[in-house]
């Protein structure tokens, strides 16, 4: 056992996971975070707390990790390497572990020219795939990045922080041929588990996941698919113009357009999606992402007959 | 070399209110080849603010002269006479020329009428491009000749983030991916086994980070 997390024990145990995501209020109110744990609580075996997303000030992810973590959910911690330097990444790190915190999802970040404060300076001091590096070797090294034992005084015991680390993959970024490469640097500094960009273009992910499991990653690594239930044919064409990364069949779109009730459309299309990534090799879950819509996370994973979610089995 | 920009005029007024006798001096490198601060640009930014006192009805004497390259003490020396007079000195030269000046003629205010903005290349007639951010630890080797420090949005060390699309950055379709440039240049160059290695933590002690920089050569120290 790494980490020990919750999110580790199930797929320890072979169970098909679902993790969601809770994005933290532009705000201070506590309710909002809260508000969304409930709706989340049960349905999901470890939510993703977001950092900072799209470069936007908010409640910080270990923050409201702590408070879903009270809420009753397995929080996934993200650390983006936009906003802080490597001294502020490791204090972060004890931090989270001292609050009873245990996975980690490690970031590039968006660039801050899309978010609210365009004119700041980002950091970049590590990248992502040093940021994993650095969380494992202070995991299994007992080492901070610049060598140093993790122990308050000489004569102190180590204590380490122990996380489950995870990564993001875009199979849809390009060059193409070098996404896989890239997992492939990620497994290799200490990824335990990845979460990919949000699965529109099947025929692009398959051949993505062909390259996977021909170099044999998927049986390092835990690779769980990003889904999204959107709701509407605007938030589609939407993302195809303006997220870069993102591939967007036509098809798609007509879809959605052509359906009478699209919020309904959307949920059926996910689930679809999600009944594709139980059947594919390599694939140990799913990521649900429903930006800004997570009351519809309940239903997607019973229609996708992945409720109720498995328990840890006793040891 | 270094590629610098002239600010607003009505910045460069502001700035200089209250002095009566200028001298606006221009420098013959790289803002020369850069189309910010060479003798053409200097003779017009001090038409431009005779003009404007004039309009101003103001009696303020500008005068204009320009040096070989204003980073070195001995061409800022050369400026003694000329700088005789002057109540202000306007440096037209990039920060680093704005400074020299500052330290050989300490009695005198002078002020930047340029923004430096990065070090690079004319990549086209108007147009100037960042190639480096002399982050003092070159890896220049084992990126192919790209460096992912300065063409990068992100200084990334270990490939393009999710936001590459068809060979442009995420923050800006007319921004390259400095990533894929590297990707292709090596697949071309049949070296594109350096991209599945971790490049290490990187040391930004020698960049800005680690404070003022200074090279000591003792060789050449008399």
């Amino acid at each position: 056992m790494k980490a020990g997390s919750r999110l580790e024990k199930l797929l320890n145990q072979g169970e098909f996971v679902a993790t969601a995501e809770l994005g933290p209020p532009k705000s201070a109110d506590i309710q909002i975070i809260k508000k969304k744990a409930a709706i989340l609580r049960g349905y999901a075996d470890a939510v993703n707390i977001t950092d900072n997303q799209t470069a936007i000030v908010r409640v910080s992810s270990i923050a409201a990790a702590k408070i879903a973590l009270d809420e009753g959910l397995e929080p996934i911690i993200q650390m983006t390497c936009r906003d802080r330097n490597r001294l502020a990444m490791q204090a972060d790190i004890l931090g989270a572990h001292v609050l009873g915190l245990k996975n980690l999802l490690c970031l590039s970040g968006d660039h801050q020219s899309f978010g609210n404060h365009p004119q700041s300076k980002n950091v970049y001091d590590l990248d992502s795939i040093q940021l994993v590096q650095m969380c494992k070797n202070m995991r299994d090294g007992k080492v901070f990045q610049c060598g140093e034992e993790i122990r308050n005084t000489k004569k102190s015991e180590i204590v380490e922080p122990r996380m489950f680390l995870g990564v993001a993959a875009n199979p849809f970024g390009d060059p193409f041929e070098f996404r896989v490469v890239r997992l492939a640097k990620k497994i290799k500094a200490g990824a335990d588990f990845v979460q990919t960009q949000c699965i529109f273009d099947l025929p692009k992910f398959k051949t993505f996941m062909q390259m996977v499991t021909d170099r044999g990653l998927h049986e390092k690594v835990s690779i769980l698919a990003g889904v999204m239930p959107v709701k509407s044919p605007k938030v589609l064409q939407y993302m195809k113009n303006n997220v870069a990364g993102m591939s967007i069949p036509d098809d798609l779109i007509r879809r959605m357009t052509g359906a009478a009730d699209a919020k309904a459309e959307g949920v059926k299309i996910c689930v679809e999606m999600i009944q594709q990534m139980r059947e594919m090799p390599g694939i140990k879950g799913v990521h649900i992402m429903a930006v800004e819509w997570e009351e519809i996370v309940p239903t997607v994973v019973k229609d996708a007959g992945l409720w109720p979610r498995p328990e840890i089995a006793a040891e | 070399m270094i590629v610098a920009e002239q600010k607003d005029i009505t910045e460069i007024i502001k700035m200089i209110e209250g002095y009566q006798k200028i001298l606006v001096i221009g420098c013959d490198t790289c803002v020369t080849v850069c189309l910010a601060g060479g003798v053409k640009e200097v003779a017009i930014l001090a038409s431009s603010l005779r003009l404007a006192y004039q309009v101003q009805g103001k009696e303020v004497q500008v005068h204009e002269t320009s040096i070989e390259r204003q980073c070195e003490k001995e061409f800022v020396d050369s400026l003694k006479s000329a700088v005789k007079g002057h109540d202000l000195l306007i440096s037209t030269g990039c920060g680093i020329g704005v400074q020299t000046i500052a330290e050989q003629f300490p009695d005198l205010p002078v002020i930047p009428a340029l923004n430096t903005s990065f070090l690079g290349l004319p990549e086209k007639q108007g147009v100037w491009v960042e190639r480096c951010q002399a982050c003092g630890q070159c890896i220049l080797d084992k990126t192919g000749g790209i460096c992912p420090i300065s063409r990068c949005s992100k200084s990334l060390l270990n490939g393009p983030c999710g936001g590459s699309q068809n060979g442009k950055c995420e923050i800006n379709k007319d921004i390259d991916c400095g990533w894929h440039l590297i990707y292709e240049r090596l697949k071309a160059l049949n070296r594109l086994e350096c991209l599945e290695e971790i490049m290490p933590v990187k040391n930004w002690s020698t960049s800005r980070d680690g404070g003022p920089r200074k090279v000591i050569r003792e060789d050449m120290c008399l």
